[in-house]
């Protein structure tokens, strides 16, 4: 689903990933662990399109699509979903209008008939539910007076409703309580363990891998990939230390 | 109004102006008068679209009489030129609110003029100013508000905010306060901003395309102007009105 081959970025002038290569196929749930600095999240918006973030050296292709060379927004709409360490707050945009907007210029770019505004609602009554978010925080601007813990839920609650191919999750366990990550681990499961999808997680931490469990684990440190192996290496790493490790 | 000559920069009311338009429309009729009766409450709007390349200059002298109340919405988005005034003058215990949006793109110079005279005590006024500028436009709001000396108890906000689409946009908003009472509200507060980056790239990222998610910061930025508007179907106009304008720049 995406092969990402001796990808090279920069920001800035400086550069961030130098040479990584990772392959994610579909039904398969990875996990990328690194120290700060190892080029995380840069991987993360660099696959999403952040402006710039620039490509300087390899490819990356999703469903055979060379990613870039679409646009962010054709990106998502291709089924690329990118979970945000900080949710962008959006004041006088309400979630619904917001969420509405993103499914139908999806839908429009697939050549798909727009969702009726009942069928939406639905829809998002039924999301809501799953990450134990109330529907009225849906209806108050993105993100605006969230706690941490309610921007990630809400960043999930986006994700059911779009519905998308393979998710690239950004610290999404940052922020969160005990049972918040329980909640909004299910949640990830619940939209994303399926055959033909796949999930990218980006974490500091094992707890997330507690409940949403990986079929593979790398460790990215200095902008490339240094080990991979199962779910036991997040152990390994939890247990020993990145500096034991990427050693 | 009729005899004087052609306005310069050098005044104040007119150092932001496009003279060459004003020209072609000089000399300006009288303007209209407004008078609202003690007590009584009215609602007006005002979509100033004139056709492109005309020069539109609506000037208005309101008397607002004691315990009355003026509601006046503004869409100011047609001509090379779009200029709307007002003179307002209000009476003991009365209110004047007014809501305005200018939304401009190509070489257009759109303007509003606003002095607000509290001649009496207790009376209270509120503007509420959004721009949206793109391409080469320049949206100016020049607003003065008078505090004769026995309009004790006083309440008047100017809240102005522009956004800048281009860099090659211009915005100019000079609240000016004159207060010659002692026990007195007035806020006043000015901004010109861009939009939101980081937004928009959440957005995309949502799979928004550019048009659309511009467009949604845009109607979020002017929404709250038409919120008062107590007719249902005046609000859908000018709504409508700004909706279409924004999407010829976004």
């Amino acid at each position: 689903m995406l092969e990402i081959d001796n990808l090279s970025n920069e920001i800035d002038g400086k550069a961030i990933l130098k040479g990584l290569s990772l392959s994610i196929n579909a039904g398969e749930v990875h996990a990328i662990m690194g120290p700060n600095g190892a080029g995380k999240s840069t991987l993360a918006y660099t696959l999403g399109g952040r402006p710039g973030y620039e490509v300087t050296g390899g490819e990356a292709s999703f469903d055979g699509v060379n990613l870039f060379s679409l646009e962010p927004h054709e990106r998502a709409a291709a089924g690329l979903f990118l979970g945000f360490q900080y949710p962008v707050e959006i004041p006088g945009v309400s979630n619904l209008q917001f969420l509405r907007e993103s499914l139908n210029s999806q839908r429009k770019a697939r050549g798909e008939e727009p969702l009726s505004g009942g069928a939406f609602i639905k829809l998002a009554k039924e999301k809501a539910a799953l990450l134990g978010l109330d529907m009225e925080m849906l209806k108050r601007p993105v993100n605006v007076g969230f706690s941490g813990g309610e921007k990630k839920r809400a960043e999930m609650v986006q994700m059911g409703i779009l519905d998308p191919k393979l998710a690239i999750l950004d610290e999404t366990d940052s922020g969160l309580d005990i049972d918040a990550l329980k909640v909004v681990g299910a949640g990830i499961n619940a939209i994303m363990r399926r055959p033909d999808k796949a999930v990218l997680l980006i974490t500091h931490y094992q707890r997330l891998l507690d409940y949403v469990k990986p079929d593979f684990v790398h460790v990215l440190a200095k902008g490339r990939i240094v080990k991979s192996g199962g779910p036991e290496l997040a152990l390994e790493l939890e247990r020993e230390g990145y500096a034991e490790v990427v050693a | 109004m009729t005899a004087l000559a052609l306005p310069t920069r050098k005044q104040e009311e007119w150092r932001y102006s496009d003279l060459d338009a004003v020209a072609s429309v000089w000399p300006l009729p009288a303007p209209a008068r407004i008078a609202i009766q003690p007590g009584a409450s009215e609602a007006y709007h005002l979509i100033q679209n004139a056709a492109e390349g005309a020069a539109a200059i609506h000037d208005y002298v309101i008397d607002i009489a004691d315990g009355a109340r003026l509601d006046f919405h503004l869409l100011n988005i047609g001509g090379k030129l779009g200029r709307v005034t007002f003179d307002v003058t209000l009476g003991r215990d009365s209110h004047f609110e007014l809501g305005g949006a200018i939304i401009g793109g190509g070489d257009q110079t759109l303007e509003i003029v606003t002095k607000v005279t509290h001649a009496q005590p207790d009376a209270t006024s509120g503007q509420t100013i959004r721009s949206i500028l793109g391409q080469r436009a320049t949206g100016s709001y020049l607003g003065s508000i008078n505090v004769a000396r026995d309009a004790q108890r006083t309440d008047a906000f100017q809240s102005v905010k522009a956004m800048l689409l281009d860099r090659t946009a211009t915005a100019n908003a000079k609240p000016e306060l004159e207060i010659f009472a002692d026990d007195v509200k007035c806020a006043h507060g000015a901004t010109v901003g861009e939009l939101d980056r980081q937004a928009l790239f959440y957005m995309a990222s949502r799979g928004m395309d550019p048009a659309t998610a511009k467009t949604l910061l845009l109607r979020s930025f002017v929404a709250g102007v038409f919120d008062g508007v107590p007719d249902e179907a005046v609000k859908d106009r000018l709504e409508a009105a700004a909706l279409a304008k924004l999407e010829t720049l976004v």
